[in-house]
């Protein structure tokens, strides 16, 4: 993308004031986007990012600055601003011999989508929509989004790292309402992965959307959710939220490194139920959350987190696990040139257990079955949590019976973890997600398979 | 500044072909966010950032391209790509760009030249000033996950073949402070911010007192049982309810069958305590602007006055399809996106009661404090509503024990209904609505059992 004596001369600027390591990070991102709504195709939307984000780290002070001007004049000025910000010591200059590394790909893209004819693009919208309201007539509005973009990168820093990637994600969603005598009901459905337009080869557009209007249909017949703490059962796949929300973010180095984590000081502990090991796996062949490399040039990793319960290690980033002496674990990430990078998840799951799914609800006398969570929030110095049912259905006799409307669960990750009696054997990824922190949005994949907490706190409005 | 924007919309507007609507988009943003851990800057970023976002109507179609750069090129290939793009939408008769409706535009003077003049020493000063602030506040503070100082200027011009061409300059700045608090056993935690548009207005000592207050009364918090009862939700968390709320007021949402409120207008659907505005000319709001997202002028819009449901805001899109005008209520999210219609400075017209006031009336109640999860536990199509909660019991109109691990849960529409009263408190807040104290009877707290 840039010349790498470029690079070599910026990052030499960037010292220029004394800072002890500097890096260099340049993307350039493409992406289309279009949305069926009301069955009109509204508009076809398309975009091009292109900059980079320069670093200064001098003692414990990071300087950034970024622009969006490639010129070796741009980054020059990028350069100083970011050093000027850092405040380094005493001056000099540096040259750093880079070094081009090489990471495996988690998957090879197919069919590059801006290969892909619009018009094209624009039919799975058609053809979803047509399936959705063919679901039934209580389907009243159906809405329709395609997304792709593709994302190049490439990090340089003062340690000599040269590297590469070219991460292609497809997206695609469907959200229905469905109106009947006791209101309007809400259905959805996504899918996304890092690969091109075989997306489509693998996935019918039209079974998405067909699920998408069976959730918000059977939702007219929902009954008020129940209010308290009882046994949750958790489908396969979305169910990675609750661990996402209960313990993920918990066991990022950043977080526990300023004590503002539950999980701060506690490796090496039992931290969950014996059943539960937690991955986070960047290097998932073809899943939301997969790269070759982070945002900081370092390969994507397989890192477990807790095995068997037990706490075995945390999330890294280049610069906290700089600072402990020990190399960063590849979770290193930024939502563009514009952000600082800082410890995020990638893939995060649990792994399959003993229990036959049928036998978890069997075993259950009186709960609620979540078949599928919206999204979810924590607060990683207390370890409250909460997460939303966006398809749920009471649990009466071992038996799931009536669908329950929307709402919130809560529940405190630690103990949660410790409250996770039955795992099943029907591991599954769930949906694409977006994670939020600092302000910064970064693609995520989950997944588990079903699973019961015996304990935990529904927010409906019934008795 | 203005007069290059000026100068590079117009460049775009030049292609553009006879026949054919076309709205160019060019802003202009200048941030510095400051971190500071340990009495150290943890992190100094200064950076400015531009691009254009273009849209073409062609035979009612529409299509939408942009860039992040001012590059000539880019400006050039998102015309072409624009133009491109609108060939693939659905032939619609309402889809536009606005006319200019001689609304003037107001002077809200949300610019302050002494934001772009303040130095980054000044702005690190305020950052460090902050974290001593909240660590000195209390013994049981043992620390920070952030202190931050952040400012924002942008500058944008819209400018069409239609006869749009308008200008907008604002900045804002703030501190903002996560603070810990632990007593031993158990940690907690607590924001405070203060908000300016120029940093002389910031007030950092209140900013670290309510924060280091937030993290310390929720020490000892424990779990309240399940019940139906009556809460007061503090400015801040009344400001998402409302928020939300406005959410379903929007043309867009009515015209297509996903607003709660669709066939209401002129109903009563609230407590005749509930006046909801949204008025971004107002410049004392944190969303206060001049124009609108597709250059018409902002304007003050009732939406719900004293419970009867008045007006739903719209954009020229949903003005057209319902037969009336723009409310001035298009909003876009920088240069990247086509614009949609939203509320920027959502308010609930002041009662006569302070919070302490209202806690008296209402005797038996919880404070809500603070809420999450409101993305993920309230459907606004359906009006389910649901919420993770912290706070404090009321008894007797006065605070006692902290609570937390509990949700609230009722429905937008019955909580609308069940507003028994509304604070003289307003609060002004760094989001696109303001807060007052609310009291709401008879929702549902699920907790312990």
């Amino acid at each position: 993308m840039i010349d790498e004596s470029v690079i070599q001369r910026t990052i030499g600027a960037a010292l220029g004031t004394g800072g002890e390591f500097a890096e260099v990070f340049v993307e350039d991102r493409r992406s289309t986007g279009a949305v069926l709504d009301d069955r009109r195709v509204e508009d076809l939307s398309s975009g091009r990012d292109r900059g980079a984000g320069i670093r200064v780290v001098s003692g414990d002070t990071t300087g950034f600055a970024h622009t969006a001007d490639l010129t070796e004049a741009g980054l020059r000025q990028a350069a100083e601003a970011a050093a000027a910000a850092a405040q380094g010591g005493g001056g000099g200059t540096r040259v750093v011999d880079l070094t081009r590394q090489t990471a495996p790909r988690p998957n090879e893209i197919r069919t590059l989508p801006e290969d892909v004819a619009k018009a094209t693009k624009v039919e799975l919208l058609n053809r979803a929509d047509e399936a959705a309201r063919a679901e039934g007539s209580d389907i009243s509005q159906v809405m329709v989004r395609y997304g792709d973009n593709r994302r190049r990168i490439l990090v340089a820093n003062s340690d000599g790292l040269l590297a590469d990637d070219d991460q292609v994600r497809t997206l695609f969603a469907v959200s229905c309402v469905a109106n009947g005598d006791t209101g309007m009901q809400t259905g959805r459905e996504s899918i996304g992965r890092t690969v091109g337009f075989e997306l489509f080869d693998i996935y019918d557009v039209e079974d998405l959307a067909r699920r998408a209007a069976r959730r918000a249909i059977t939702k007219l017949q929902a009954v008020p959710a129940p209010s308290g703490s009882m046994p949750v059962v958790i489908g396969k796949g979305g169910g990675g939220v609750l661990f996402h929300e209960a313990c993920g973010h918990g066991l990022e180095a950043d977080l526990v490194a300023k004590k503002a984590s539950v999980f701060a000081g506690r490796k090496g502990e039992l931290v969950a139920s014996p059943l539960v090991t937690l991955v986070d796996d960047g290097t998932m062949s073809e899943e939301w959350g997969a790269y070759s490399i982070d945002d900081e040039g370092r390969p994507a990793q397989r890192n477990v987190l807790i095995e068997n319960g037990v706490l075995t290690d945390y999330m890294w980033d280049h610069l906290r696990a700089r600072k402990e002496g020990r190399p960063s674990s590849g979770n290193g990430r930024r939502q563009s040139y514009q952000h600082l990078p800082m410890v995020r998840m990638t893939n995060t799951y649990i792994g399959n257990g003993a229990d036959d799914p049928a036998d978890i609800i069997a075993a259950t006398d009186r709960g609620v079955f979540v078949a599928q969570l919206g999204g979810g929030q924590v607060n990683t110095a207390t370890g409250d949590f909460v997460f939303g049912m966006t398809e749920a259905y009471l649990i009466e006799d071992g038996k799931i019976t009536s669908p329950i409307r929307d709402g919130n669960l809560i529940g405190n990750g630690p103990e949660v973890l410790t409250r996770i009696d039955m795992l099943g054997n029907d591991f599954e990824m769930g949906h694409p997600g977006t994670c939020g922190k600092d302000g910064q949005g970064v693609p995520v994949g989950d997944g588990t398979p079903t699973l019961r907490v015996t304990s935990l706190t529904v927010g409906g409005t019934a008795a | 500044m203005s007069d290059e924007l000026f100068s590079l919309a117009d460049r775009v507007l030049s292609g553009a072909h006879s026949g054919e609507q076309v709205e160019v988009v060019v802003q202009c943003d200048r941030e510095t966010q400051v971190r500071v851990y340990g009495g150290q800057v943890e992190s100094l970023s200064s950076a400015e950032s531009q691009g254009v976002g273009v849209r073409v109507v062609i035979d009612g179609r529409q299509g939408f391209a942009y860039a992040g750069t001012l590059d000539p090129a880019a400006l050039d290939e998102a015309l072409v790509e624009a133009r491109d793009n609108a060939g693939f939408a659905t032939v619609d008769e309402h889809v536009g760009l606005a006319d200019p409706d001689g609304v003037a535009v107001p002077d809200l003077a949300l610019f302050d030249p002494a934001l772009a003049a303040t130095p980054a020493e000044r702005k690190v000063a305020l950052a460090t000033e902050l974290e001593r602030a909240v660590l000195g506040a209390d013994p049981r503070i043992i620390g920070l996950e952030s202190a931050d100082y952040v400012d924002v200027m942008s500058e944008a011009v819209v400018v069409t073949t239609t006869g749009i061409r308008t200008a907008s300059r604002d900045g804002a700045c703030y501190v903002m402070a996560h603070a810990l608090a632990s007593d031993g056993d158990e940690t907690q935690t607590g924001f405070g911010f203060s908000v300016g548009r120029d940093p002389a207005a910031l007030d950092v000592g209140a900013a670290a007192s309510d924060a280091a207050e937030r993290a310390t009364r929720m020490l000892g918090a424990t779990q309240p049982r399940s019940e139906r009862v009556t809460v007061v939700l503090d400015p801040f968390v009344t400001a998402q309810l409302i928020g939300i709320i406005a959410g379903t007021l929007t043309g867009e949402a009515v015209q297509k069958g996903r607003s709660l409120f669709a066939d209401r207008l002129g109903d009563e659907i609230a407590s005749p305590l509930v006046s909801l505005v949204d008025d971004p000319t107002d410049a004392r709001a944190f969303g206060a602007s001049q124009t609108d997202g597709e250059g018409l002028a902002c304007r003050r819009n009732d939406l719900i006055r004293t419970g009867v449901l008045d007006h739903f805001v719209h954009n020229a899109l949903t003005a057209r399809r319902a037969g009336t005008s723009s409310t001035g209520s298009a909003l876009r999210g920088g240069f990247k996106s086509v614009p949609s219609v939203g509320c920027r400075a959502v308010r609930l017209e002041p009662g006569d009661l302070d919070q302490d006031a209202i806690l008296g009336r209402v005797g038996d109640a919880i404070l809500v404090q603070s809420v999450s999860g409101l993305h993920s536990g309230v459907n606004p199509v359906s009006g389910d509503f649901s919420t993770g909660a912290e706070g404090v019991r009321v008894r007797g109109g006065q605070r006692a024990e902290p609570l937390r691990e509990f949700t609230v849960a009722s429905t937008l529409q019955k909580m609308l209904r069940d507003v028994v009263a509304v604070g003289s408190d307003i609060e002004w807040l760094p989001m696109a609505a303001s807060g007052v104290s609310l009291a709401v009877a008879d929702v549902t707290v699920s907790g312990g059992s």
